[in-house]
C-alpha cells in the first residue's frame, strides 16, 4: 500500500492572536515535489517550519513516513532542510559542514568519507572541501547546503526559499539542478517559494497560500488553465491573468494574455485605446484601456503603437468566470449563456 | 606639502591620547623598572644604584612567596570558575524563559555595585554565627564557623566573592556574542539530529572562541589586579593566608615605604602578566574561529 511520505492535517499556529497558519491540510506522496507558493507573510514558511518541528504547532497533526512527528522536535523528525541563509557553520570546512549531521549521529569515519566523496561529486564540490564557506562564492555555499541535505539520504527534504539569494542566470541552473537531483534521488520534497517561476518549473503539484489558508492545490497546469480564484489568477503566470469585469457586472471575467487576440476595433466584442506597449524580443505585450478594466494581450510584432484604437477577442473556451464578491471560480455550466457571444 | 599638513593634524589629534598613555602607563613603567635597581631613598640617604639586591631580598623572602602561591591558587579558581559561570549564566538569560529580563539585571548587579560595597556585603554573609552563611548551615545542624578568620578557609572566601562579582561582568561579554549566532545555525543543527550538548560543544562554543579568548585574558589580569575585597574582607590576614602580590606590593610600597622592593614586586609582577596575555593570544588565536 502506498502511503504518502507527509500528511499534514488541519494544521494551525498562532503567534500571540494573530493565524499564522490555519487550518492546512494536504499530502506529499513518496518521490514527489510540492512547492508552497504565496506572497510573504502567507504562512508559507511557517508551514515548513511546524513540518520541521522548528515551531511548536497551535493544533493539527503531521505525519512523515506513517509516523505522527507532531510532538518531536526537529533532531527527532529525520528530515533534512535547506534553509534560505544556507544556515553554514562558519567555523567549519565545507567537508565537515557536509558531513556535520553523520557525526553527530555517530556514522562512522570510514562511511563518512565514502558518502562525501560521492554527494561532494555530485553536487560538484570536490575541489572545495577544505575551505571555509567564508571562502565560496554563493552558489557554492548554496550547493554545500543542498550537499548537508542530500548525505542525510533521508526521505524528506524541506527547502524554505533556496534559492533568493542568487542571481537570476544561477537561479535558473540551479532550479534546473535540484529538480534533477530530486528526481534522480527520488527525494519527497517540500519546496518553499514567492515566485511562481520557480514553483511552475519545478513542482510536480503546487500548493498556493494565501493568509495562512490554502488557496488552491493542483499541478501548474492545473493552477495556470484553471484558477480556483482571482488571487490564484492573478498570482500564477507572467503577466498574471487578465481579470476584468464582466459586460453584465454580475461575475468577473479572466482570461489569458496569450489568448487575446488584437483585431481591428469596429470587429471585436470589445475595443480600447492603447496605453504602454512592452517589446520583449519573441513577444509584444500590449495594455489596453478598457471597458471593464485595463488587459494584457500578447501580440508577435504586430504594429500597435501607443494611442491606438484596437478590437480584442478571444475564444469562449478560454474565458474564466469569478464571483463578484467571493472571487471563486464559477464553473463553466453555470455560466453557460455567453454573455460576450450574444454582444 | 598636503601629506605633511595632514602627518601634523594626524599627530596633533593623536596627542591628548598619548600625553596621558606616556605620563599614565608608559612612563610609570620605565620608572618602576629604574626604581628597582634603586635603594629606597632616606632622608639622610638618597637612593643608590644597588644591582640586584632587591630582587635578591624578594628570592628570600617567605612572605613573596607566601603571597605568589596564593596569588597562583587564587587566579586557578576564580578565572575558570568565573568563566565557566560566566557563559553558563548567558546561557540561561539567552534562552526563552519567564522573568529573563530580571534574571539577567539579578547576574549584572554584582558588577555595577562597587567592589567595596559588595565586600561589605559579604563580610555580613561570612560573620561567625550571626552571618547569613552560618545561619544557613545552622538549619542543618553545623557550627558556627570564623570564616574569614581562619587560615583554612579565608583564602576561599576571597575566592567566592571575586567570582561573584566577576562572572556577572564576563557574562555580558558572553550574552552579546551569543545575540550575534544567526538562530538558522542552532536550526540545521537541529534537523541534522544534533542534541543540545552537541550544538553547545559544535556550535555555540567554537562561534564563542573570541569571546572566550577575550574574557579569559581580562579574567587573569583581573585575578592579578583586583585586591579592593581583600582590604575590607581580611587585610591579607590572618598570617598572610590571603596576602596576594598586589596587596603584597601595596604593603610594601605604601605600608612599610620600602620603594625600591615595591618595585621590584612590581616588575616581577607585571613581566608574568605580559607573559601570560602574550602566551594566550600566540597558544589560541590559531585555533580561535573569527567571523
Amino acid at each position: 500500500m502506498l502511503v504518502s511520505q507527509i500528511a499534514v492535517e488541519a494544521l494551525k499556529k498562532q503567534f500571540g492572536t494573530q493565524n499564522a497558519v490555519s487550518d492546512v491540510s494536504f499530502t506529499v506522496d513518496a518521490g514527489e515535489c510540492v512547492v508552497l507558493l504565496g506572497p510573504s507573510g502567507c504562512g508559507k514558511s511557517t508551514t515548513l517550519r511546524l513540518i520541521a518541528g522548528l515551531e511548536p504547532t497551535t493544533s493539527g497533526r503531521i505525519q512523515i513516513a506513517g509516523r505522527d512527528v507532531t510532538g518531536l522536535s526537529a533532531s527527532g523528525r529525520e528530515i533534512s532542510m535547506v534553509f534560505q541563509s544556507y544556515a553554514l557553520f562558519p567555523h567549519l570546512d565545507v567537508a565537515r559542514n557536509i558531513t556535520f549531521g553523520l557525526e553527530v549521529r555517530g556514522v562512522a569515519r570510514a562511511e563518512r568519507d565514502q558518502r562525501l566523496a560521492k554527494v561532494a561529486e555530485l553536487v560538484g564540490l570536490t575541489p572545495y572541501l577544505q575551505r571555509k564557506p567564508s571562502q565560496l562564492s554563493g552558489g557554492q555555499r548554496q550547493r554545500v547546503a543542498l550537499a548537508r541535505a542530500i548525505i542525510s539520504e533521508r526521505s524528506v527534504c524541506l527547502m524554505d526559499e533556496p534559492l533568493s539569494n542568487l542571481d537570476a542566470k544561477l537561479r535558473h541552473d540551479m532550479r534546473v539542478e535540484i529538480r534533477d537531483l530530486q528526481q534522480r534521488l527520488g527525494m519527497t520534497m517540500i519546496y518553499v517559494t514567492h515566485d511562481q517561476v520557480e514553483a511552475m518549473t519545478m513542482a510536480d503539484r503546487i500548493i498556493l497560500m494565501k493568509n495562512g489558508s490554502i488557496e488552491q492545490i493542483g499541478m501548474p497546469h492545473e493552477l495556470y488553465d484553471r484558477p480556483a480564484s482571482t488571487f490564484v489568477a492573478g498570482f500564477m503566470g507572467l503577466p498574471p491573468m487578465n481579470v476584468i469585469a464582466g459586460d453584465d457586472g454580475a461575475d468577473l471575467i479572466g482570461v489569458r494574455a496569450e489568448h487575446i487576440t488584437i483585431r481591428e476595433a469596429n470587429s471585436a466584442p470589445r475595443a480600447g485605446v492603447v496605453t504602454h506597449v512592452e517589446y520583449l524580443g519573441a513577444d509584444t505585450m500590449v495594455s489596453v484601456d478598457c471597458p471593464g478594466g485595463v488587459v494584457v494581450a500578447r501580440a508577435s510584432g504586430q504594429a500597435v503603437k501607443r494611442g491606438d484604437t484596437v478590437g480584442l477577442a478571444w475564444s469562449n473556451e478560454h474565458e474564466h468566470r469569478f464571483d463578484l464578491a467571493t472571487g471563486r471560480r464559477l464553473e463553466p455550466r453555470q455560466t453557460q449563456v455567453s454573455h460576450f457571444v450574444s454582444n | 606639502m598636503q601629506s605633511r599638513q595632514s602627518t601634523f593634524l594626524a599627530l596633533a589629534m593623536a596627542l591628548p591620547a598619548m600625553i596621558l598613555l606616556v605620563a599614565f602607563t608608559h612612563f610609570p613603567i620605565i620608572a618602576t623598572v629604574v626604581d628597582s635597581f634603586l635603594s629606597t631613598p632616606k632622608p639622610r640617604r638618597p637612593s643608590h644604584y644597588v644591582g640586584l639586591d632587591n630582587y635578591n631580598t624578594m628570592i628570600a623572602d617567605p612572605i613573596f612567596w607566601k603571597a605568589l602561591t596564593n596569588n597562583l591558587i587564587y587566579a586557578a579558581a576564580t578565572i575558570p570558575v568565573s568563566v565557566a559561570l560566566a557563559l553558563a549564566m548567558a546561557l540561561v538569560v539567552n534562552s526563552k524563559i519567564k522573568g529573563r529580563g530580571l534574571l539577567r539585571m539579578a547576574f549584572f548587579t554584582p558588577t555595577v555595585l562597587p567592589m567595596i560595597a559588595v565586600a561589605n556585603i559579604w563580610l555580613f554573609f561570612f560573620t561567625p554565627t550571626y552571618g547569613a552563611i552560618d545561619q544557613i548551615l545552622s538549619i542543618v545542624g553545623m557550627h558556627a564557623t570564623n570564616w574569614l578568620g581562619s587560615t583554612q578557609t579565608a583564602l576561599l572566601c576571597v575566592i567566592i566573592v571575586a567570582v561573584w562579582k566577576e562572572a556577572g561582568f564576563f557574562m555580558i561579554f558572553y550574552l552579546a556574542a551569543l545575540q550575534t549566532i544567526p538562530p538558522d545555525l542552532i536550526e540545521a543543527a537541529r534537523i541534522e539530529g544534533a542534541d543540545r550538548w552537541q550544538i553547545l560543544r559544535r556550535v555555540t562554543l567554537p562561534l564563542l572562541g573570541p569571546t572566550t579568548l577575550f574574557v579569559a585574558v581580562n579574567a587573569v589580569i583581573n585575578a592579578f589586579r583586583t585586591v579592593d575585597h581583600i582590604f575590607v574582607l581580611t587585610g591579607g590576614g590572618p598570617d598572610n593566608a590571603t596576602n596576594v602580590l598586589m596587596y603584597e606590593i601595596y604593603l610594601v610600597g605604601f605600608g612599610f615605604f620600602d620603594q625600591g622592593y615595591a618595585a621590584a614586586l612590581t616588575v616581577v609582577l607585571l613581566a608574568g602578566l605580559a607573559l601570560v596575555a602574550v602566551g594566550q593570544f600566540v597558544l589560541f588565536d590559531k585555533r580561535v574561529h573569527y567571523r
